[in-house]
């Protein structure tokens, strides 16, 4: 069992840091917008979130490629973990998109097509999870994997599209002049510096939550094969 | 499977006592959503076939490229489709007078057929070979097939409501986009998802 | 016509064949015997080309199995523990349904039925077929090609003394016609009548090897508990 490398901890310490100084940012740096008061401060969160849980899809689909092109089981270890974190991080994006649409738009929930784009993705995470479930062998899970996390990345940005042009009342947020009549708002300099600050460090958090479970991969393969090599010593 | 569709219309009807202004616009929904439901089931049943008794195994071994097999499975759970719905279709014309012989409208009903097999044909295959097998199909297929969904309906309402072609005709062009990418998708992984 | 060298193949944690070694010259007839769980069924689904090895050589006829197709396939004919026929087709649909995919003449597909005695049976569905009769059906459906190699995966299995006595006259026949074969058994006694040679598979290596004609059963029982005793002795 590999010792818990020393760049693994500094992340830890960078990822607590920068989340709680984007916290900072968010809370006291950055202006109170006008028109919808401090529930818009739940912006910078929930597209934090929400734009590291679909690079966590792409961390998935590219690793199902490395996997069925190469077959080593780190991919399949990579891939899975991804999926694990982006569904709890398009979760907290799909709950901090309804603490903003309340008060804004007076519902919990709205079928406009990013939200809709967001419910399906978890819907693909949660497939996917299942359809590992449900096979029996290691190799054949991993293939299948794979497989499932290319198509459903793909199928996202055609599903977005077509949601698109069915109906949209999500606010175009940034700079777009009617902006404001749609519910959406322009951002000034303050506010970006919050916004992106934001998304680098959810972006840490992710990378280092990813190194994490992948890490617990490795060590449950390890226990596995283990267990194996007793059961025919035994013999 | 003729039987399942026309019941799934007739509940339909009158589940939602549509009057004549909302049938235009709610029709093109049901008459899908009874098409996705039979090819369900129709590709549930194509694999089924062939874990039977092994013949996937049988498949296989014959002194073919892997990639015929898929296209066969497909081809095979398309003109299944396409039997459904050419039984569906002129019930529904009568049902809610409608004409359905239009060439626009057929190729929608084309497109978004070949779409849902050639996808369904690779996930089927898969579940197939995986234990929690019936469920898991439709768990897996239906996010993936949402733009085939809301394009063929789309575009179906387009000519039930007798719109202007410019005016819809982004949707048959997402549903031709579709097909293409996701057959050249299906074909490149299909191999994987024979390999033991 | 077989050449197999250091054969392994990984499931996940579980090895099947470890390192396996085992050869066929043209016209053998080898029955491979060995406990449940040796790794039979595993070795003859490689040489089958349904299952890929994790790492080691195949050749089959020449050709090597990794980069082998649709030709290689062309010259197997395959029994395996299933049927492999379709219940609602009779036995004749069921041969003209292979033989398109292998390029069969209606008159081959009738000599077929009558060489497995299925001739007068011929128009019943399958499904409405013993155990025996599949299984004949089945070596008909394996041969109709004329492969130059038949695998067949425990054939006698479920069957009873006659149609065991049906299914080895249908095999000597077939074996005598100059094919390498390979059948996995578990019938000692059955397996030396048929064979030329017996090898033992225990625990994912072929432990021994003995040529089958000329031994009594006495014999035959005495080199397998050897060598099976032999293959769990500690390395």
């Amino acid at each position: 069992m590999k010792p818990k490398p020393r760049l693994l901890t500094v992340l830890d310490l960078l990822a607590a840091v920068s989340v709680l100084a984007a916290a900072g940012l968010v809370f006291f740096y950055a202006p109170v917008e006008q028109m919808m008061g401090a529930v818009q401060k739940v912006f910078y969160f929930h597209v934090a979130t929400a734009w590291v849980g679909m690079l966590g899809f792409g961390v998935a689909a590219v690793s199902g490629i490395l996997y069925l092109q190469r077959e080593e089981e780190r991919y399949d270890v990579a891939g899975s973990a991804a999926v694990e974190i982006s569904l709890v991080f398009f979760l907290i994006a799909i709950i901090m998109g309804s603490i903003w649409a309340r008060p804004i738009w007076n519902t919990w929930w709205t079928w406009d097509p990013r939200l809709t784009t967001a419910a399906i993705v978890e819907l693909i995470f949660a497939a996917y999870l299942l359809l590992r479930s449900g096979v029996d062998d290691p190799e054949r899970r991993a293939r299948f994997s794979a497989i499932y996390a290319i198509f459903g990345f793909i199928s996202v940005p055609l599903t977005f599209i077509s949601i698109r042009l069915l109906r949209t009342i999500h606010p175009v947020v940034i700079g777009s002049a009617e902006a404001a009549s749609q519910g959406g708002f322009n951002m000034d300099d303050p506010m970006k510096t919050a916004f992106f600050f934001s998304l680098a460090a959810f972006s840490i958090l992710f990378a280092d939550l990813l190194w994490h479970r992948v890490r617990l991969g490795e060590l449950q393969r390890k226990v596995i094969a283990l267990r194996f090599k007793s059961y025919e010593e035994e013999d | 499977m003729l039987v399942f569709s026309l019941l799934v219309i007739l509940i339909f009807n009158f589940a939602l006592e549509l009057d004549l202004q909302a049938r235009t616009s709610l029709s093109a929904g049901i008459l899908w959503a009874t098409f996705i439901f039979a090819g369900t089931i129709g590709l549930n049943r194509s694999l089924a076939v062939e874990k039977d008794r092994g013949c996937l195994d049988g498949l296989l071994l014959a002194p073919v490229d892997r990639s015929v097999i898929y296209f066969g499975k497909a081809v095979g759970n398309l003109l299944f489709m396409l039997i459904v719905e050419a039984i569906v279709l002129p019930l529904f014309s009568f049902l809610y007078a409608f004409n359905v012989f239009q060439p626009g409208f057929l190729l929608v009903v084309l497109l978004g057929s070949i779409g849902y097999a050639a996808v369904g044909t690779l996930l089927s295959t898969m579940v197939v070979q995986a234990r929690t097998r019936d469920i898991l199909l439709p768990i897996l297929l239906f996010p993936l097939t949402l733009p085939v969904v809301i394009a063929a309906v789309k575009g179906s309402q387009g000519f039930f409501q007798s719109l202007p072609y410019e005016e819809f005709s982004v949707w048959i062009n997402i549903l031709v986009a579709y097909d293409l990418i996701f057959i050249a998708v299906a074909m490149m992984v299909f191999d994987f998802v024979l390999e033991d | 016509m077989i050449l197999v060298k250091k054969l392994v193949k990984r499931f996940g944690p579980l090895t099947v064949l470890r390192e396996l070694d085992f050869s066929v010259a043209e016209g053998e007839f080898v029955a491979l015997l060995g406990p449940n769980g040796a790794g039979k069924t595993t070795l003859l689904r490689i040489l089958a080309t349904l299952s890929r090895p994790t790492s080691g050589l195949v050749r089959i006829a020449s050709y090597q199995l990794t980069q082998a197709g649709p030709e290689l396939r062309a010259q197997l004919g395959v029994v395996s523990h299933q049927p492999l026929l379709y219940g609602d087709l009779t036995a004749r649909e069921n041969l003209i349904f292979y033989g398109k995919l292998y390029g069969i003449s209606q008159e081959r597909i009738q000599e077929v039925l009558e060489l497995v005695g299925l001739g007068s049976r011929q128009d019943d569905l399958v499904r409405t077929y013993s155990r025996g009769m599949q299984q004949r059906l089945a070596i008909g459906r394996a041969i109709l090609h004329n492969p130059k190699i038949l695998l067949l995966d425990e054939p006698h299995t479920g069957l009873d003394q006659e149609a065991g006595e049906i299914l080895d006259r249908v095999l000597q026949e077939v074996a005598l016609e100059g094919r390498t074969v390979v059948m996995t058994s578990h019938d000692l006694v059955r397996a030396a009548s048929l064979a030329t040679r017996i090898d033992l598979l225990s625990r994912g290596k072929i432990t021994a090897s003995t040529p089958a004609q000329g031994l009594s059963s006495g014999d035959l029982v005495d080199f397998y508990r050897t060598a099976l005793a032999g293959g769990r002795g500690k390395a």
